[in-house]
Parts: C-alpha cells; structure tokens; sequence
C-alpha cells in the first residue's frame, strides 16, 4: 500500500520536474566547471548545492571567491541576490499550510524553478499535496546536485577546453531578466539597475562594482518609488 | 582567491542568509498580512537586481580594445530573442552558451 502510493506519487511528479531536468543539468554543469576552473576541491561543488541550492547564489558566490571579496560583502551581496526568494514564499502561505511534514524541506528548496512548478501544477486526486509537492522539489534539487558533480569531474577529469562556459550564467540572468520583465511589465527598475551598474563599474572597479550598484541602485529605487503604493 | 578554508566557512554563512530568505515570509507573516514595504520589494527590487548582474557579467571586457565585447553583445542578443520568442529558458541558456564558445573559436572575436 504504502509502496503504491510512493509510485504513484512519484509517476505524477516526475513528467513534471523534467523541463527542470534539462535546465538544472544545463546550469549546474557549467557551475561545477567553474568552481574546479577556480581552483577549488570537486566535492565543493555538491556540498553548495546541496546547503545553498541556489543557481545565481552558487555563481556569484564563485565570482566573489575568485576576486577575494571580504565576508560581509559576499553575505550582504548573497542576500540581495536572493532577496526575491522572500517574494516566492509570500505566494504560497497558504498553499503550504496543507503539506505537513515536508513544509520545512519546501520552504529550504524554494528556487525559481521549483517556485515555477509549485505555483504551475494541479494535484492529481489520488495524491496527498505534501508528498507531490515534496517530491517535486527533491527531484528537482538532485537535478541541480547531480549536474554540478558531472560539471566539477567534467573540469577535473575531461582534458576539453571549456571556455566561454561561464556565459551560461550571464544567460541565465538574461532569462530571469526578461521573465521578470514579462510579469511586471515596468521597465524603470531595469533602466535604474543598469544605469546604476555601468556607473558602478566605471567608479568602483569591476571587482568592487557589485555591493556599489546593488547599494546605488537601491537608494535611487527609494527615492524614484519608495512614496507610491 | 578566498583561501579554501575561508571559501568553505562562506558557503555555511551563505545557505543560513539564503534558508533565511526563503523561510522569512513563512515564520513572520503565517498568521498576519505582510506590510506594505514587501509590496515595494516585491514588485520593484528583483528586475532591478537581474539588470545589475547582467552588467555584472561583463565587468571584464576591455570596452577600448578590439573586439570590446562584439562576442557578449551578440550572443545576449541571441538569448534574448530565443527567449522572447520561444519562451523556453533551456533552450535559451544553452544556445546562447553553445554560440558564445562557438564564436570564441573563431579567431576573429577570441
């Protein structure tokens, strides 16, 4: 009985996590090239995918890393990163109060993709929200961990010149970009975060460019929006 | 390089700030309305963050010296159009990626 139902739970969540299948693979194998093409351990790779799980964290993270960036500044660039994350799980308070046991593991694996699918999917009448959702997001977590270890033995073991790999992050943000464009139909936010990124690079230098633009750009977003509704 | 023990500390620190974002909304606002400065957050903040890492992105490209980011400008271009119209985010990554190594083996851009 039991075994049943985890196969029918697992037969109706699957078909749905395989768009995310090839995205996560996509991603998260020019990630563990990166962090190997970096100096780091492999086994590195799996350990951020696993605690962080977090695509556009795990790459900044990389990029910080590498220009030796102090602490705080890593941390207060990763929150800004992830700020939207606090949006996602505004939407589904109310869908999560009917998952039971698996709610602290979905409120943990909330990426953009598995937010997609989450808010995206029916429950099928035969199986219990928690476990579909659960599993959903467990499936598509192991995607993105299993991506980045062929990603970071890829680096460490296949002799193949890999450059030019890490413009699949600048395609990602372009994607997020244009997503978040299609759903709020505002441009101002865009023009004052590149407009405040280009001053950012030519003042503070491309090393110190990212705290100062998010920093800048924020502050002009206050003074443009902060009074409307 | 952040020294490997330094780098290994940060990514604890980073998935507590990141577990942090995702589990705010649930541990504050379960049981009352969110205020309004989540509204602001909510609606302005992520587009604007995508736009600054774009340009993030392409902080190392000598803008004075030939070819001054050709190869980025166009395969930014091609995802974008891929994405517009498609609308498949695999797709767009990673043809977009596959054209960007495909031009750097051109010896004209690389």
């Amino acid at each position: 009985m039991k075994r049943t139902s985890f196969q029918t739970t697992f037969r109706s969540a699957f078909p749905v996590t395989i768009p995310v299948l090839f995205g996560y693979l996509a991603i998260g194998i020019p990630f563990g090239l990166m962090l190997v093409k970096a100096g780091y351990p492999w086994w590195l790779s799996p350990v951020m995918s696993i605690c962080m799980y977090a695509g556009a964290g795990q790459y900044i993270a990389i990029g910080l890393f590498a220009a030796n960036v102090p602490l705080a500044g890593i941390l207060v660039t990763i929150l800004m990163v992830n700020i939207r994350h606090i949006v996602y799980g505004l939407s589904l308070i109310e869908k999560f109060k009917t998952v039971g046991k698996w709610k602290p593991y979905l409120v943990f694996a909330l990426t953009d993709e598995t937010y997609a699918l989450l808010t995206g999917v029916k429950v099928p009448v035969n199986v219990k929200p928690g476990s579909f959702y659960g599993t959903i997001a467990l499936m598509d977590q192991s995607y993105w961990v299993i991506g980045s270890i062929i990603g970071a033995l890829a680096g460490k073991f296949i002799p193949f010149s890999f450059a030019g790999i890490d413009f699949a992050l600048t395609a990602l943000f372009v994607v997020l970009l244009i997503d978040q464009l299609r759903a709020s139909k505002d441009a101002l936010p865009v023009i004052i975060g590149l407009a405040c990124a280009v001053i950012a690079l030519v003042f503070a230098g491309p090393s110190n460019m990212l705290i100062a633009a998010l920093a800048g750009s924020l502050a002009v977003l206050i003074l443009v929006r902060g009074r409307q509704k | 390089m952040t020294p490997f023990h330094e780098a290994l500390l940060a990514v604890f620190l980073m998935a507590l700030v990141i577990l942090g974002t995702r589990a705010f909304p649930f541990l504050l606002f379960s049981r009352r309305d969110p205020p309004k400065v989540l509204r602001f957050v909510e609606r302005f903040i992520p587009s604007m963050v995508m736009a600054v890492l774009v340009v993030y992105c392409l902080k190392n490209i000598q803008w004075t010296v030939w070819p001054s980011g050709i190869r980025e400008i166009a395969s930014i271009g091609l995802v974008s159009v891929l994405h517009i119209t498609k609308k498949n985010a695999m797709l767009s990554i990673f043809g977009g990626t596959a054209f960007y190594m495909l031009l750097g083996s051109i010896p004209l851009f690389s």
